[in-house]
């Protein structure tokens, strides 16, 4: 394996694997063989995209060499990673790399139209790269399985399964090498040295004591001798060790633990504004709208960042715009509710509150509705912009109503929490300890909000009883998302949380380095929320593992939208930039 | 073959008579009935619910306990149902195992309750300062305790399901069960047995086909009144829709298959007589066991 420099590119710095293979043999037919089992690894290498799989950008043979070349990994091999550590491994940093380990097992032996067997997992072929996460190295025996085949027995003594001696390859297979990686890392005792298939003797817990005795079990299942009482497939296993994590409560310090460097992250474009941006943009058919403290509404191309007018107003906007019928509603530190023409940018009507507006329009039914400094909820008419009813509650409204099961819902500064009818009717209200400035979202029967006073809550949504109260580490202003089962929330207290819906039990939560006013977002399956400390981050929904973050020069207050696997995000640093999702 | 897919694209052309329609007059008690059904009308929504309970046929002792408590809650838009419903299998190779479940029914009930009294009776003056899902997880675990300073040694399982509006928070610890019996005819387990059995399934282990034999089926790895600290499964989620909700302990679901509990259920013509032939169900196949189930069906 050497480590080269691409000279494709000039003015930077690129770093390639490059791995080489002699081949010695005299015979031309064992020759031609050997080349063309190279070459099948490269081939099957370029098809695969996955973060745990490093890329290949080359593949070439001269003479009796042959070349590959690859992403180079930045970091250690588990093998040297066990035997230069003194002492144990913590057990959650072993789980996480277990959970990764599963992930791209899964993701190799869900390949259509064969699974692949990776055949030789064994620490010195798992990379732990400089972010803590794992890629997996040397494919040159990883075999499309075709069913029934029998293969010639490949892998490594003590980490290979029985029957892989008997010449069988599949992903049960996988499961047990994976088992016994995790044994050594656990145990430091090298299955090379120990007898087949011994680990039965050697249960974790008799050698590390402070192991858990789920995470026992697990690997315990994971190394049985016959197959079908292994798990089922690697999927099932990540879910046995989500569960250890679960209990463990290991989850989120794994989180809190993968701070990785900021990655070389480019924007696809920015725009710059003249003074900072805090609120969040609205994206309507490739235009993006955007508030800015110099007082400003910007329509701003979402393909290329091209400016295409501004909107003056008298106050500073955090207000995130709403669209409806070719006009763009937003409020204003000027006290105004503003209807601009999308396509022009030129007022169509301003309607006046009795106080500033950070909160955000939400449309229904002809109306618009929008908090205020005046401690009201106006519910203005869209076409006219006259007040229908305004709904006096006791302090300042800046939280963005939500509107489900034909209420309106919205937090008040005072802490009281509010639904009314379409006709201004309140039908139940709900007092949180301090105020709530957090955005409510509804799921179904529940609706979710966080408040100043340190609390995640969950309400029925038709009668306001509290359903359930996640305790966060300080207060939030941070408004809740939603997926699947899951809530998202920043704290304060710097932290992204993941709580179960149904449950309220924390699943994840991830250390940024300041307080998280921003509001998380879920797109596909990663969640994004920015961070006072001025970075954007990406991470996995299901985990909170990093994907990715991107530094801004200032910190990130609003919130950012994605659209079209590209990310829109506004920062005090008086710029909007767009990112690959 | 021509007449053949003429047949079967009767449609297109000449209407082909439908032989099988009955069109005799109906009798006047048919067509009261069918009025009655389609009239069903319940301006506000409310529960209704029904209880069965047996010592079986090979036991003593009933070391089953329930409660089934059905009202409504004023609230201030309008009044919405409230409901509480617990059932607990005392473990049977312990001493006291009546002693256990019926503590654990008194204590979870009664705690639950003193938390619900003012909005059950008196006018309340201001919001529940514990959320649903403390106050149940608080009651099992008060329970848990009671338990084990009053009968040592003993232990019982809990299934209780609390209902506020129109949706059911759960807290359930040991082998008894929540169900969701859906019309058409599928049973749908909301809760996860904290058994030896169900643990080793879940681990790969066991398949279903020798779980179903295996021969430890009853004991259970989590129980309240047993071990330090008590792990309590507590969730909420939307009453099941045109569904009946169950509590049963396992001297039903583990005895009576899940297509006799339905039949149970649509053959009966009311909640009252479904609790019944559970009940007799699961004694005609042997009464092993004592057995206790709810049903509760939210209408209107």
């Amino acid at each position: 394996m050497y480590r080269a420099r691409d000279l494709h590119f000039p003015n930077v710095t690129k770093l390639v694997a490059v791995k080489e293979m002699i081949n010695m043999a005299p015979d031309p037919l064992v020759r031609q063989t050997i080349v063309q089992n190279f070459e099948r690894e490269a081939n099957l290498l370029a098809t695969l995209n996955h973060p745990a799989i490093p890329r290949i950008y080359d593949y070439f043979s001269e003479d009796d060499r042959s070349y590959l070349v690859l992403e180079f990994v930045h970091g250690k091999d588990l093998e040297a990673i066990i035997s230069d550590t003194n002492g144990f491994l913590p057990e959650e940093q072993v789980l996480s790399w277990g959970i990764q380990l599963c992930d791209v097992l899964s993701f190799l032996h869900g390949h259509k139209p064969d699974p692949i067997i990776f055949r030789d997992m064994k620490p010195s072929n798992i990379m732990i790269n400089s972010n803590g996460d794992v890629v997996l190295v040397d494919f040159g025996i990883a075999k499309t399985f075709q069913s029934g085949q029998k293969g010639t027995m490949i892998g490594t003594e003590g980490y290979s399964p029985p029957e892989q001696y008997r010449g069988e390859a599949t992903p049960l297979a996988d499961i047990y090498s994976l088992g016994a990686t995790l044994h050594h890392a656990l145990t430091r005792r090298d299955p090379r040295l120990e007898p087949p298939f011994s680990f039965a003797e050697r249960p974790l817990r008799k050698i590390n004591s402070r192991i858990s005795p789920e995470l026992e079990a697990v690997v315990s299942t994971a190394l049985q001798y016959n197959p079908s009482e292994r798990f089922a497939g690697a999927t099932e296993m990540k879910d046995a060790l989500m569960g250890v994590a679960r209990k463990t409560g290991a989850l989120s310090k794994i989180a809190t633990t993968s701070i990785a460097p900021a990655g070389g992250i480019k924007p696809i474009w920015t725009f710059k504004c003249e003074d900072e941006v805090r609120g969040t943009p609205l994206l309507h058919q490739g235009v993006l709208y955007i508030g800015c403290y110099d007082n400003n509404l910007y329509a701003i191309s979402a393909a290329d960042g091209k400016f295409q007018w501004k909107y003056a107003t008298e106050g500073g906007i955090v207000s995130r715009p709403a669209f409806y019928e070719g006009n763009v509603y937003f409020g204003s530190e000027d006290r105004r509710l503003h209807s601009i023409s999308a396509r022009t940018g030129n007022v169509v009507w301003t309607y006046f509150a009795d106080g500033r507006i950070h909160s955000s329009p939400r449309i229904a039914d002809g109306h618009i509705f929008i908090g205020s400094d005046d401690q009201s909820l106006h519910a203005v008419n869209l076409n006219t912009g006259r007040r229908i009813w305004k709904f006096d509650a006791d302090d300042q409204i800046r939280s963005t109503p939500f509107i489900a099961n034909e209420l309106i819902y919205f937090g008040s500064e005072s802490g009281a929490f509010y639904a009314l009818d379409f006709r201004g009717t309140m039908k139940w209200r709900f007092q949180a300890k301090r105020s709530i400035t957090s955005s409510p979202i509804a799921a179904g029967q529940s609706i979710f909000f966080a408040s100043v006073d340190s609390t995640l809550y969950c309400l029925d949504a038709r009668n306001g009883w509290a359903i359930w109260r996640y305790r966060l580490g300080k207060g939030s202003v941070s408004s809740p998302a939603l997926s699947e089962d899951y809530v998202f929330v920043g704290a304060a207290d710097g932290f992204i949380y993941c709580v179960e819906s149904h449950t309220g039990k924390e699943v994840w939560r991830f250390r940024t380095e300041h307080q998280v006013t921003s509001s998380p977002v879920v797109y596909k399956d990663s969640v994004y929320c920015g961070s006072v400390d001025g970075n954007l981050y990406c991470l996995e929904y299901r985990t909170g593992r990093q994907r990715w973050k991107f530094e801004t020069k200032a910190a990130i207050i609003g919130s950012p939208i994605v659209f079209d696997d590209i990310v829109y995000i506004g920062s005090t640093d008086h710029q909007v930039y767009a990112l690959l999702a | 073959m021509f007449e053949f897919f003429r047949k079967l694209f009767s449609g297109n052309g000449e209407e082909a008579p439908n032989e099988r329609a009955i069109t005799a007059p109906l009798s006047d008690q048919q067509i009261q009935s069918i009025v009655y059904n389609q009239n069903v009308q319940f301006e506000t929504q409310q529960l209704i619910a029904a209880i069965g309970q047996s010592v079986g046929k090979q036991r003593e002792h009933n070391e089953d306990s329930l409660v089934a408590i059905t009202a409504t809650l004023a609230g201030k838009a309008s009044n919405i149902p409230f409901g509480l419903y617990i059932v607990a299998d005392g473990m049977g190779g312990h001493q006291f195992g009546e002693v256990a479940s019926n503590a654990a029914i008194r204590v979870v009930s009664g705690y639950i309750m003193r938390k619900f009294h003012p909005y059950l009776f008196t006018i309340p003056t201001q919001q529940p300062e514990e959320s649903l899902q403390e106050i149940m997880e608080s009651a099992i675990k008060e329970s848990h305790r009671v338990i084990q300073k009053d009968a040592p040694g003993s232990g019982t399982t809990i299934t209780a399901a609390l209902i506020v509006g129109q949706q059911v928070t759960i807290g359930h610890v040991g082998d008894s069960r929540a169900y969701a019996m859906h019309p058409v005819g599928r049973l749908e387990q909301l809760t996860r047995d904290h058994s030896l059995v169900k643990r080793l399934e879940e681990l790969g282990h066991l398949n279903k086909e020798e779980a179903a034999n295996f021969p430890h089926r009853n004991v259970l790895i989590r129980a309240l009144g047993q071990g330090e600290s008590l792990e309590v499964d507590v969730f909420t989620i939307p009453f099941p829709q045109n569904s009946t909700l169950m509590l049963c302990s396992d001297g039903l679901w583990g005895v009576v298959a899940e297509q006799d509990l339905l039949r149970s259920l649509s053959d009966a013509p009311n909640l009252q007589r479904a609790c019944q032939n559970m009940v007799s169900a699961a004694n005609t196949a042997g009464g092993p066991d004592n057995i206790s189930v709810i049903l509760v069906q939210m209408i209107g």
